[in-house]
C-alpha cells in the first residue's frame, strides 16, 4: 500500500437517461476505477447503481438516478492503486493438449513448450465478463502474445476448453460456438447456479494456470 | 408434482416463462432478461391477483395451449389476440376462469407479436439468480417451453380483483423510437448521424428477444479502428459492420465491441417489442449524449 493515490481522469459519456459510461486511459486504470467503485459501494458511499460492468478501458454504471451529478462528483476522486489487498489467486489445472496450441506456437515464434511456460509463468486478472456467463476476459500476457481470432470460429468449442484471442485469455464455461484459438482443457468448473457465487471468476480475481498430465486428475478441485 | 401444474398442449412458435428479469449480475455477463412487454405482463398479474413481477407466458406470433390440472384464473394481454376455454371464445385482457382440465387456447396474434398469460399463482419454476425468466443468449432459466412440458403454479395468493376492460393496444402503424444520441456517435459521420435521425428504416424479420433489427440505410463509420468491448445496456442501438441499427432488448449481450449510436428510451422498448417485420421505424432523436 505504498504506492500513492492517482487523480481520477476518466471521461464519463452519458448513455441514454440513466447510465453513465466512463472511459479510463488504460486497463490498469480501470481496474483501479472500477476496484474502487466497489469500495464505495462497500462502504455506502456509492450512490445506488443498478449495475457496474468494467470492460476493456470503460466501466459501465447503469440504472443512476442522476448521472450528469454522478459525472460531475467524479471529477473531484482519487484512485488508490489497485491489486494491494487481494485474496489469493485462483489456480486452473489445464491440460496444455488444445488443437490451435501450434498455431500460437508459430505466431509466438516459439515451441509449444514455451507457449506452456510463458502461459503459466503469467499472472493473469479478470478485465471483465461477457459472452456467455461466467466467462472472464484474462489480462496478463501482453500485447506481445496477442493472437488474432480464428478467421472462422468452431460452431462448438467444449466446456473448459482455454483459449486465447488479442490480449485476453479465456475459459468456457460450457459449450458454445467460439472464436478464440484453443490452447488447452480445464476440468474446473467456471460457472454453477446451484453454486454461490455461480462464477468461479469475476472482474478483479487473480488467476494462475498450472500445468498437468493427460489425465488430468491433479489439482481438480480449486 | 402437485396439481397445482399445467400441461403444455401447443408450445407454439417460441413460448417463455418470464418475469421482470435478473438483475445485478451483468459484470458476470449475465443478461438482464424478463418480459420484452413490462408493462403488458403486469397487467396480466394484477388481473389475476398476482404480483406483479409473478412469472408468466410470453408467446410469439401464434399463442400456445395449455391444459391446467386444477381451476385457475388467467388473463392473457399483450397482443390482442382470440382467447378460448373448451373451445369457447372468452375475453381477451379479462381475468377468466379456467376449470380443472379444461383447454385454454392462446390464439395468433391479430395484431402485435407478444402476448402474455398470466395465471394465478403464477408459474413456479425454480428461479435461477433471482429470477425464473427464460434467458435465450446464455441459456439460463427453463428452456422454452414445447408440447408435453409440466409447468408447477404457485398457490393463489389473493382472489382476483373484479377485472377491468382493457382496451386492445392498436398495432403501432409506425415505429417512433426515441433516443438519447452516444455514447459513441462520434464514431459515425455527420452524414450517417443524419440519415439516421430522418430515414425510415423496417423492422426485420431476423428481430428476437436478442435485438431488434432493422432494414434501412446503412450508416458509415467516421471511426474505422476497433472498440474495445464495453458495457451494453437495454435499449442501446448498435451498429455491427453492415451499418443496420440494431436495438438491444431483454436478452442482449452485456458486453459488446461495436459502437452505440444511441439509446432508446425505455418506454418504447414495449412498443418495439411488439412490431411485427415490416413496421415502419424511425429514430426520434430528444437528446444528445454529450
Amino acid at each position: 500500500m505504498t504506492a500513492t493515490a492517482r487523480a481520477y481522469r476518466g471521461t464519463a459519456l452519458p448513455v441514454g437517461d440513466r447510465a453513465l459510461l466512463v472511459e479510463l486511459a488504460d486497463g490498469e486504470e480501470t481496474a483501479a476505477f472500477h476496484a474502487e467503485l466497489l469500495r464505495r459501494r462497500a462502504a455506502g458511499t456509492l450512490p445506488a447503481v443498478r449495475e457496474i460492468v468494467p470492460a476493456a478501458r470503460t466501466v459501465l454504471l447503469d440504472g443512476l438516478a442522476d448521472p450528469a451529478g454522478f459525472a460531475a462528483a467524479l471529477r473531484t476522486w482519487e484512485l488508490p492503486p489497485p491489486g494491494s489487498s487481494r485474496t489469493d489467486a485462483v489456480s486452473l489445472p489445464v491440460r496444455y493438449d488444445g488443437p490451435d496450441l501450434a498455431e500460437v506456437a508459430a505466431r509466438w515464434g516459439v515451441s509449444e513448450e514455451e507457449v506452456v511456460r510463458i502461459h503459466t509463468a503469467a499472472e493473469f486478472r479478470v478485465a471483465f465478463c461477457g459472452f456467455a456467463p461466467g466467462f472472464g476476459y484474462l489480462t496478463g500476457l501482453g500485447e506481445r502474445y496477442a493472437v488474432p481470432r480464428r478467421a472462422t470460429p468452431r460452431t462448438a468449442v467444449p466446456a473448459g476448453s482455454v483459449g486465447l484471442a488479442g490480449p485476453y485469455t479465456g475459459v468456457y464455461p460450457r459449450s458454445s460456438p467460439g472464436g478464440w484459438q484453443l490452447i488447452g482443457t480445464t476440468d474446473a468448473v467456471l460457472w454453477d447456479v446451484s453454486r454461490d457465487p455461480a462464477a468461479l471468476l469475476s472482474p478483479g480475481t487473480r488467476v494462475r494456470f498450472t500445468a498437468v498430465a493427460g489425465d488430468g486428475h491433479e489439482g481438480k478441485d480449486r | 408434482m402437485t396439481d397445482r401444474a399445467l400441461t403444455v398442449l401447443r408450445a407454439g412458435a417460441l413460448t417463455t416463462v418470464q418475469d421482470l428479469g435478473r438483475y445485478g449480475q451483468a459484470h458476470l455477463g449475465v443478461p438482464r432478461s424478463g418480459a420484452l412487454d413490462p408493462p403488458a405482463l403486469r397487467l396480466g398479474n394484477r388481473l389475476v391477483g398476482n404480483p406483479e413481477g409473478a412469472a408468466a407466458l410470453e408467446t410469439t406470433l401464434n399463442g400456445c395451449t395449455v391444459r391446467p390440472r386444477h381451476t385457475v384464473e388467467v388473463a392473457v394481454t399483450g397482443a390482442p389476440c382470440g382467447v378460448a376455454v373448451a373451445g369457447r371464445p372468452v375475453a381477451w385482457g379479462q381475468s377468466v376462469r379456467v376449470p380443472a382440465g379444461a383447454v385454454l387456447d392462446v390464439g395468433p396474434a391479430v395484431s402485435g407479436v407478444r402476448s402474455y398469460l398470466a395465471i394465478g399463482g403464477g408459474v413456479a419454476v425454480e428461479p435461477v439468480l433471482g429470477s425464473r425468466s427464460t434467458d435465450l443468449l446464455s441459456g439460463l432459466g427453463p428452456a422454452p417451453l414445447r408440447d408435453g412440458t409440466v409447468l408447477a403454479l404457485g398457490p393463489r395468493g389473493r382472489p382476483a380483483p373484479p377485472a377491468d376492460a382493457v382496451p386492445a393496444p392498436a398495432p403501432p402503424a409506425e415505429l417512433a423510437l426515441r433516443v438519447r444520441l452516444g455514447p459513441r456517435d462520434s464514431w459515425f459521420t455527420a452524414a450517417a448521424l443524419r440519415t439516421f435521425a430522418s430515414a425510415v428504416y423496417r423492422v426485420s424479420s431476423a428481430s428476437n428477444r436478442i435485438g431488434l433489427r432493422t432494414e434501412g440505410p446503412a450508416l458509415d463509420r467516421a471511426v474505422t479502428g476497433e472498440l474495445p468491448s464495453e458495457g451494453m445496456v437495454l435499449g442501446a442501438v448498435q451498429v455491427p459492420p453492415d451499418g443496420l441499427p440494431l436495438v438491444f432488448l431483454a436478452d442482449h449481450p452485456t458486453t459488446g465491441g461495436y459502437p452505440v449510436v444511441a439509446v432508446v428510451r425505455e418506454a418504447d422498448l414495449a412498443t418495439a417489442a411488439q412490431a411485427v417485420p415490416g413496421t415502419p421505424v424511425r429514430f426520434v432523436v430528444v437528446g444528445r449524449g454529450r
